[in-house]
């Protein structure tokens, strides 16, 4: 089973690599996060922090955002592209069983969003903490960014593959992706911003609104990344919500995501007629 | 016949409210091999895709040496080569085929030889988006070969083969079936598979109407023998009239006879003398028998 699983990571893997996603990826990546790391380096000092916390701050938010994107436009295409070509008939008709075939290509995907996350953030830290410092601490932050950061990519990457599946054509499992990206990254916040400006301050905001926020993957990521480093929260300002909740109710709803997402994919897989 | 390779009972498919196979039945013992003949929508894809475990089966069971469609043991036993085939553009031959063979087989063959025994080995390291159809036909080819399948499930194997490359395709068709595979060919022309197959079972619309050896076919369909006969000095006319042909042009009439009137028919025709320079015989053709088949006994 794993060798299956191992031989269908290695050509998706391949893939990856010729068709240029891994370095588009990467590309992106290291773009936005040394952008963010320059343009976030004027309030340096003024908070105490270092240009590096500075910078692992602003690259949160940036990753919410951007990593659901990148791993939904990596996957959606996974099962409703090789149906439209004709190639998941053939492929379905070896030993691999359509779990394996899901977790190879789940390997591969996350293991080229951790590279392209790994080497983007990392890079634009790496620049940050040469230029102006960086602490124990905020190296800390970058590794926890770096790794919270995949797992976010490997939810988006899941749900990727369950919208592929559900879809009848390519083009709509993309449509359906977008979808998806818009709600979780950004309609869901607005839901709940407008039900707690509605709340007014009430039972809600104080009990409710911490757990519902922390439910959804990006912003348990958010809350993870901010919680957990006082100078982020310091310099994000974003403290408040993620206080109230204890400190591992962010790591069980990212970690739980993923696994989550993929058992749903795995079983709209399974009802995927070739 | 219980030691069939491929076991098709009874079998029904529903496609919304049509039903698009009617109580198939369909056997196929180790090293035979069988053609499915149908025109397009006959329903051979469709039952392939039964025996695959890709679709559900709505009446009446299939066994692939004794498994389930679909079942892990089942899919080790079978080998595939999809209605017009297609891969993985970006990787190469030799990738694609080593992935298949990593997913089917303990210890992983000599991909490079496999290659080679279809025609591809100069081709095996370039991308499969540069590969003709035919091309990609002889790397589905190449993949059916890969471990020692109990059956092997061939869709319209032969579209987008040139004639060369047909040679090819039989002679792995036989090779598939000297180790002992049962080998089910769909196809829609007749003359592609005809001499490659030991039986030949027929498709209508959902029904089998026909399952036997090509001269039983021939026997059963009792399909006339066509006569022609050249006719010297501008004849036609007479000799039309007088063994009852029809005139196809100044010097030639066209007659037929059922098989077994052959020989007093031909008798008569030369007792006619030197007006009749030459007598054509033209047995029942295969499309006639097929058509025969397949459009109901009209022909
Ligand atoms: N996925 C499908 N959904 C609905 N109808 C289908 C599907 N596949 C095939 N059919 C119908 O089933 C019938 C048999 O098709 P098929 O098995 O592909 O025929 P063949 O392979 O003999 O040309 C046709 O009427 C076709 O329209
Ligand atoms: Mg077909």
């Amino acid at each position: 089973m794993i060798a299956r699983i191992f031989a269908i990571a290695r050509a998706e893997m391949l893939i990856l690599r010729r068709n240029w996603w891994l370095m588009m990826a990467t590309g992106i990546m290291v773009l936005f996060a040394l952008a963010l790391t320059f343009a976030g380096s004027a309030p340096t000092g003024t908070l105490g922090v270092d240009m590096l916390t500075v910078s692992v701050s602003s690259m949160t938010t940036l990753a919410v955002y951007l990593v659901p994107f990148l791993g939904l436009m990596m996957s959606f295409d996974a099962i409703a592209g090789e149906r439209d070509r004709g190639t998941l008939s053939l492929l379905l008709t070896y030993s691999a069983g359509r779990g394996e075939i899901l977790m190879g290509k789940f390997v591969a995907q996350v293991t080229a969003l951790g590279i392209a996350s790994a080497l983007g953030l990392g890079s634009a830290g790496v620049i940050a903490a040469l230029y102006a410092g960086a602490s124990p601490e905020s190296l800390m932050a970058l590794f926890r960014l770096i790794v919270t950061a995949t797992l976010l990519g490997a939810v988006f990457v899941a749900l990727g593959y369950g919208v592929s599946a559900l879809a009848e054509s390519p083009a709509a499992a993309a449509g359906l992706a977008a979808g998806l990206w818009l709600v979780f990254v950004v309609l869901f916040d607005l839901g709940l911003l407008g039900a707690v400006v509605m709340d007014g301050g009430g039972m809600f905001t104080q009990k409710v609104f911490p757990w519902v926020m922390v439910a959804n993957p990006a912003d348990a990521f958010r809350v993870w990344n901010i919680a957990a480093s006082d100078g982020v929260a310091i310099s994000s300002g974003m403290g408040g919500a993620a206080k109230t909740l204890p400190g591992w109710a962010a790591p069980v709803s990212l970690l739980l995501w993923p696994l989550l997402a993929f058992l749903l994919a795995r079983a709209v897989f399974r009802r995927v007629e070739p | 016949m219980t030691d069939n390779a491929l076991i098709i009972r009874s079998v029904d498919k529903f496609r919304g409210k049509t039903q698009v196979l009617k109580a198939i039945d369909l056997a196929v013992a180790p090293g035979e091999r069988v053609a499915l003949l149908g025109h397009n929508g006959a329903g051979k894809s469709t039952l392939i895709k039964m025996i695959l475990g890709q679709t559900s089966i709505d009446g009446g069971d299939i066994s692939i040496g004794g498994a389930k469609p679909g079942r892990t043991v089942a899919r080790a036993k079978t080998a595939f080569l999809p209605e017009s085939v297609n891969f993985h553009p970006t990787l190469t031959g030799h990738e694609q085929l080593t992935l298949f063979a990593s997913l089917s087989v303990r210890d992983l063959p000599d991909i490079d030889a496999l290659l080679d025994r279809v025609g591809l080995a100069e081709a095996s390291n370039n991308r499969i988006a540069t590969y003709s159809k035919g091309m990609r036909q002889r790397l589905g080819l190449a993949q059916v070969l890969l471990g020692q399948p109990t059956v092997a499930l061939l869709d319209e194997p032969t579209s987008g083969l040139d004639p060369i490359s047909r040679q090819d395709l039989y002679a792995i068709i036989d090779e598939l079936a000297a180790q002992g595979t049962a080998v089910l060919i769909a196809s829609h022309a007749l003359t592609e598979v005809e001499a490659q197959t030991d039986r030949i079972a027929i498709l209508r619309k959902g029904i089998k109407v026909a399952d036997d050896t090509l001269d039983n076919l021939s026997r059963g369909a009792g399909l006339p023998t066509r006569m022609r006969i050249l006719v010297q000095d501008g004849q036609a006319d007479q000799i039309a009239m007088a063994t009852g042909g029809t005139r196809i042009n100044g010097a030639s009439v066209e007659l037929y006879c059922d098989a077994g009137q052959k020989m007093q028919e031909l008798r008569r025709i030369a007792a006619m003398g030197d007006v009749v320079a030459d007598i054509e015989l033209t047995p029942p053709r295969l499309e006639d028998l097929y058509r025969h088949y397949s459009t109901g006994g009209q022909t």
